[in-house]
């Protein structure tokens, strides 16, 4: 992100900053998160969307060509494409040229199972398209133990074959665990050799994570060490904005540093339901469906959940905080499905607020919808060290977790967002 | 939100500014108004850029249409004073290749 450019107009007016004009929206997202399908040969254990299965309602090839139809106009600059495993829709390709030909660059997430060396160079040759191989750890046995058996091997073999073709700049996303904090150097050296840029992002307790976020978060040692050291690489690295909840242990990383849900980013899934954020598929979040009179642009500028994240938050119990300017309450999505309030500390807040209102957190609402695979997934021998499939029995100290509203009544309707400007 | 540093497509404008040339959008740039002023994508480098008011924006969209930069921002309004720091805003546009220079008339 370049800095802001022009300087204020020789009018006198204050313009409020940056920051505070995106916390109140935008004409239409920077980008957004597309989900295009639920279906995954993966099982992931942390998987944000719960997704296996496919869904039968989900769009249409000509329904996801008329979505792009109005991100153009809207001039959405580019989607994140995702799933689900997104290049298993056959008309996944098709897709992409119909969004690069319309103006709307394509960065989409793969666990790399379809990229051969033909597929590869074909992305090469692309300035529109962008690609993003998932790999969680540096280590087949750190990353397979999250991912599934020979996932590691999947993801290797095709930043191999992007980086044979030619494609430099690539993402290698990661999802920060507790297993794999310790690797950041791993990362950023596999990173390196093959060209590529290297992405960390943040820990959601949302889809699967809910059941696995407990086990698998940093500690807070771990939580500093990974700040130090995102600090320390600037630019270099990127992070999906996704880390802003730690601006107290030192100040803001690179990246807007700010909640965007609803405001700058959200998500559409692949039954066409809009979300808030990709970490918040619940019907709390829910915004409407692009298969509703007016399609995408109505929901964006018209949704009421969309008008309430961008009106001024109070900040509740975070406010009286001296960091609350820094962090600005943290992660909307990882309070709700940790069964914190929304106008309170993060979970993983820096300032130790977030593991002690965690001790008193109502029994954590349930992620939904779930496409979970419901027996063994393709390509998986044997048992794999984690659960994977049906949700594991909810965790001792959860004991709620039965019911999806549960314990839920806590929040108020007005509390879906807690940050104020 | 992307913050990735790609190789600059065109070498050889970067920090060279100069106000009295003709410029235009980069082509591969797609401007957006928005409340605030505009958001600027450039497909190529994948990075956003922020223009944080309407006269910088005028500006930014009639440069094609005028003989130099300097003729743009008179055009817009934009008064002796005022003229050093649009001059620098222009030249953040065009190291980050924004905006490009275009052959003379």
């Amino acid at each position: 992100m370049t800095a802001a450019l022009a300087p204020e107009r020789p009018a006198p007016q204050a313009v409020p900053r940056l920051v505070e004009q995106f916390e109140r929206g935008l004409a239409a997202p920077i980008c957004l998160t597309w989900e295009l399908t639920y279906a995954c040969n993966l099982a992931c254990v942390h998987c944000l969307s719960s997704s296996g299965r496919r869904d039968p309602r989900e769009l249409s090839t000509a329904e996801c060509k008329g979505v792009i139809d109005t991100l153009e106009r809207m001039q959405v600059f580019y989607v994140n494409i995702g799933g689900g495993e997104p290049t298993v829709r056959p008309d996944f390709w098709e897709l992409v040229d119909y969004a690069t030909a319309h103006r709307v660059g394509v960065k989409f997430s793969t666990n790399g199972i379809r990229i051969d060396p033909a597929v590869a160079r074909r992305l090469a040759a692309s300035d529109y398209v962008d690609v993003q191989i998932s790999l969680d750890g540096a280590t087949a046995e750190v990353n397979d133990a999250v991912r599934g058996a020979g996932s590691f091997a999947t993801a290797v073999r095709a930043m191999r074959n992007l980086s044979a073709a030619g494609l430099r700049g690539f993402k290698i996303s990661v999802v920060i665990t507790r297993h794999n904090v310790g690797q950041l150097d791993m990362f950023k050296q596999l990173a390196d050799g093959f060209g590529a840029q290297l992405r960390l992002t943040r820990l959601r307790p949302s889809g699967r994570g809910a059941d696995t976020w407990h086990e698998l978060h940093p500690t807070a040692a771990q939580q500093r060490e990974l700040y130090e050291w995102l600090a320390a690489r600037g630019e270099q690295v990127l992070t999906g904005d996704s880390f802003f909840h730690l601006a107290p242990y030192g100040g803001p990383l690179p990246g807007l540093n700010l909640c965007g849900a609803g405001r700058v980013v959200c998500l559409i899934d692949p039954v066409g339901d809009v979300y808030a954020c990709p970490f918040a598929i619940h019907e709390q979040f829910l915004a409407g469906n692009v298969r509703q009179p007016g399609g995408f642009q109505a929901v964006w500028r018209d949704s009421e959940l969309f008008a309430e994240l961008r009106s001024p938050q109070s900040g509740g119990a975070c406010r009286s905080c001296g960091f609350f300017n820094s962090c600005r309450g943290g992660c909307m999505a990882a309070k709700f499905f940790t069964g914190l309030p929304l106008d309170g500390p993060d979970p993983e807040c820096a300032a130790g607020h977030g593991a002690q209102a965690l001790l008193a957190a109502h029994a954590a609402p349930r992620p939904a919808p779930d496409h979970s695979h419901r027996g063994g997934v393709r390509g998986q021998r044997g048992p794999v060290p984690v659960s994977i499939g049906p949700r594991p029995a909810a965790p001792p100290g959860r004991p709620c977790d039965e019911n999806p509203l549960a314990g839920f009544a806590a929040a108020p309707a007005g509390a879906v967002a807690s940050r104020s400007q | 939100m992307s913050t990735e540093a790609r190789p600059a497509p065109r070498a050889g404008t970067a920090g060279r500014f100069d106000l009295d040339r003709p410029w235009q959008i980069d082509d591969r740039v797609a401007v957006r108004p928005e409340p605030f002023g505009a958001l600027l994508y450039h497909f190529g480098t994948r990075r956003l850029s922020f223009l944080k008011n309407a006269t910088v924006l005028e500006v930014v969209r009639s440069l094609a249409e005028h003989p130099s930069a300097r003729s743009a921002c008179a055009a817009a309004g934009v008064g002796a004073a005022a003229l050093p720091a649009y001059e620098r805003a222009l030249a953040t546009l065009a190291e980050s290749h924004m905006i490009a220079e275009r052959a003379a008339p």
